[in-house]
């Protein structure tokens, strides 16, 4: 009889931070204890606190151990799953109280989860995701079952529309009026596709909810399948994510044998069944249009909209197609109806929204909050702050189509509309902390190198324009700036956009223009004045030793690259600027602080 | 898949194996599981306890975990029932048989074996 479950983390990023061998030894020393009668091990998906790594959840306790080695093992068997004593030092305890407690009674109390609301990632850290019988104790394929046997497609679409979900891929088009839009085109063939061409660099939602929850996807493209009248669908997945594409077939498969993916489903008329299709890396196949074109074993090149996939899609076909977080609320919203669903959120923006919190902040991980939740709720309550005592600066979404959120606009409510009006975007849901050491002309620069690899040439305006853009920006950074390049970098942006054929080009210029908007003092630092005042653009820094500081230590001079620095023992020491190549390698050694870069 | 009741009925078979993961239920039976509590015969007490729970469907309710030495080693294995609202409850000298008659009069009946608690015991 099992007595405790022990939940180790299995998304790539725990995985990357050694889980399997964890579970492995684990395995074998309840084995050697003789406890593997009495305890459980089960690998999950994702549980968000990525930065923490390895992580192990112990029921019915629900201890919350976080960066567990190998060498942990042994200890957590004995103490923990033999004794009860559980290992105090391995515990996650962020109860964002200033007394520490041991007894994490709920993982929900930590500062980390507190604010979030789990809708997509419900099960995921929850379930093993390669048993559909888990998926099914949580209550999956009920609502499959639900809409087959007591509702019409109509009923379904209505439900949708009435939840209020728009498209959590980029756009946040609403998910009912598309389903709409396919049901009424007629044809004798429809296809139901999801988008899991997650590209955007930093978001990884997609990703967690294919590893942690894969049934919830297959469910929802079931569902979408019976609103619209498809018998088929496919799942466009990178292939850098091996382990979703595993878990995922894994799931398909189950899902076949025990009949909830084929024909006559519930015994009713109802037939479906779905492929995957994998992408070979290129960022425009994320764009709807290149995805399904690829699909058809073509070059991935978008084509212009109208008419739109819902008409004109896969195959010629009408055809819905959505991202993965969009399909995982799906069931739930049939399940606990539109009405829940639609009392989350803001006005205009219904439900939760995952974000890929990454840069500088202290909990790296994946977040997901009620729509409204205030960027500072994120920065400082979740995401736990900013480390080493700095200052925020800005926090960058929507990846490479968005743009920046100064810090004086940091208690927006985070929702699609009030993005666009502050000039970003939700995009997919990547969330980049900067801190005053970040350079945001770098930034902008960072983000358009990006786009000017991935373009796919196909248009103009997108393939030449990127590069003009990037070289400018480059001229900048360079110290060769002049004033009217600001001038050129906005006219350009804006050909850019309105004449580009999709949505990678039309949106390429942002992160350019919402620096230029937020921190035009900074552009005119690099332009005017040749410098970089966060001190990161290595052309416009120079390296300087302080006389008075320095004691002569030498160890500058030995740990310098280049041979740039010189001087005697017990002597100041001097760069020569010529030589030196900017690597900072001698500030870092400096023990009294007498190297500046400036 | 050929109705909801087949798919129901996987899930009835399967929601008393997850239900561990809800964390604290309302009740908590609380193992002694130092050596003490091992050397005296406490692994039985938890298993029956585990076992018993899910048979009479309380998984939902009860929560089975294991704790330290509780400092009367004489009288392990040693089990405290924690439930909200109401005093603890501190059993000695337990074995499988006590754990089952507990958890049928105490768990789900609601009442206390008096018998096998502390103040009863001939210290």
């Amino acid at each position: 009889m099992i007595r405790s479950h022990v939940l180790i983390c299995g998304g790539t990023g725990c995985t990357s931070s050694g889980s399997v061998t964890i579970q492995e030894r684990l395995q074998k020393e309840l084995d050697a204890k003789g406890l593997s009668e009495e305890i459980k091990v089960v690998q999950t998906g994702c549980f968000g606190l990525c930065a923490l790594g390895p992580i192990m959840i112990v029921y019915p306790e629900g201890t919350f151990y976080s960066m567990v080695t190998v060498d942990d093992i042994p200890e957590i068997v004995e103490e923990h799953l033999l004794k009860g004593r559980i290992v105090e030092r391995l515990v996650y305890n962020d109860t964002g109280s200033a007394e520490p407690s041991v007894e994490v009674t709920s993982l929900n109390d930590t500062a980390f989860y507190k604010k979030q609301k789990r809708v997509a990632l419900r099960n995921c850290g929850v379930i093993n995701p390669e048993k559909i019988e888990e998926y099914i104790a949580m209550d999956g394929y009920f609502a499959l079952g639900k809409v087959l046997t007591e509702m019409s497609p109509d009923d379904v679409i209505n439900c949708i529309l009435d939840s209020g979900i728009r498209g959590r891929g980029g756009g946040g088009f609403p998910t009912g009026r598309k389903w709409m839009f396919a049901k009424a085109s007629v044809s004798d063939k429809k296809y139901v596709v999801c988008n899991a061409d997650e590209g955007d660099p930093g978001a990884f939602m997609d990703r967690s909810i294919l590893e942690g929850d894969p049934h919830a996807l297959i469910e929802a493209m079931a569902i979408a399948g019976y609103a619209i009248g498809a018998d088929e669908g496919y799942v466009y997945v990178r292939a850098e994510y091996p382990i979703a594409v595993k878990r995922l077939n894994i799931a398909i498969n189950q899902a076949r044998e025990q009949g909830l993916l084929g024909k006559n489903i519930f015994g009713t008329d109802f037939c479906f069944d779905m492929h995957i299709r994998l992408g070979a890396g290129a960022f425009v196949c994320g764009e709807e249009t290149a995805l399904l074109t690829s699909i058809e074993g073509n070059r991935g090149e978008p084509r212009p909209r109208p008419p739109f996939p819902a008409v004109k899609g896969l195959f010629g076909k009408p055809t819905v197609i959505n991202n993965v977080e969009t399909y995982a609320n799906i069931p739930q919203i049939i399940l606990k109806g539109a009405e829940w669903f639609a009392s989350m959120g803001t006005e205009k923006s219904k439900g939760t929204k995952v974000f890929a919190l990454g840069g500088k902040i202290t909990n790296t991980g994946l977040v997901e909050i009620p729509m409204g939740t205030t960027l500072r709720e994120v920065v400082e309550e979740i995401g736990g702050g900013i480390p080493n005592g700095k200052k925020f600066k800005a926090a960058q979404t929507g990846g490479p189509s968005g743009g920046c959120i100064p810090a004086s606009l940091i208690d927006t409510p985070i929702d699609y509309d009030n993005l666009i009006a502050i000039g970003s975007m939700m995009g997919s849901g990547g969330l980049i902390i900067m801190d005053e050491d970040t350079c945001m002309v770098d930034m902008a620069k960072f983000f358009l190198e990006f786009t000017v690899d991935e373009s796919c040439g196909k248009c103009a305006p997108c393939r030449i324009g990127t590069v003009r853009m990037l070289e400018i920006l480059n001229k900048i950074t360079s110290g060769n700036g002049e004033m009217e390049d600001l001038d050129k970098l906005e006219e350009l942006a804006n050909y850019i956009k309105s004449a580009s054929l999709c949505g990678l080009g039309q949106t390429a210029p942002n992160p350019v223009l919402s620096t230029i908007k937020n921190f035009r003092d900074e552009y005119i630092a690099h332009i005017v004045d040749k410098k970089c005042p966060a001190g990161v653009c290595k052309d416009l820094l120079s390296y300087s030793i302080i006389a008075d500081k320095c004691k002569g230590c030498t160890l500058c001079s030995r740990v310098c690259p280049a041979g740039a620095i010189s001087g005697t023992v017990k002597e100041p020491h001097v760069i020569d600027t010529d030589k030196c190549v900017k690597c900072g390698a001698c500030i870092e050694k400096c023990k009294f602080g007498a190297i500046v870069k400036k | 898949m050929k109705s909801l009741e087949e798919l129901m009925k996987i899930r009835e078979q399967m929601k008393d194996k997850v239900a561990i993961r809800n964390g604290s239920g309302d009740i908590r039976v609380v193992v002694g599981m130092a050596t003490c509590g091992i050397s005296a015969g406490a692994r039985p007490v938890l298993n029956t306890f585990v076992e018993e729970v899910t048979n009479a469907g309380l998984a939902d309710k009860v929560t089975v975990t294991q704790t330290g030495c509780i400092g009367i080693c004489q009288y392990e294995p040693v089990v405290e029932i924690f439930e909200d609202g109401k005093e603890k409850v501190t059993y000695v000298k337990m074995d499988a048989d006590k754990a089952k008659r507990i958890v049928k009069e105490h768990l789900e009946g609601g009442k206390p074996v008096e018998e096998y608690t502390i103040g009863n015991t001939n210290l």
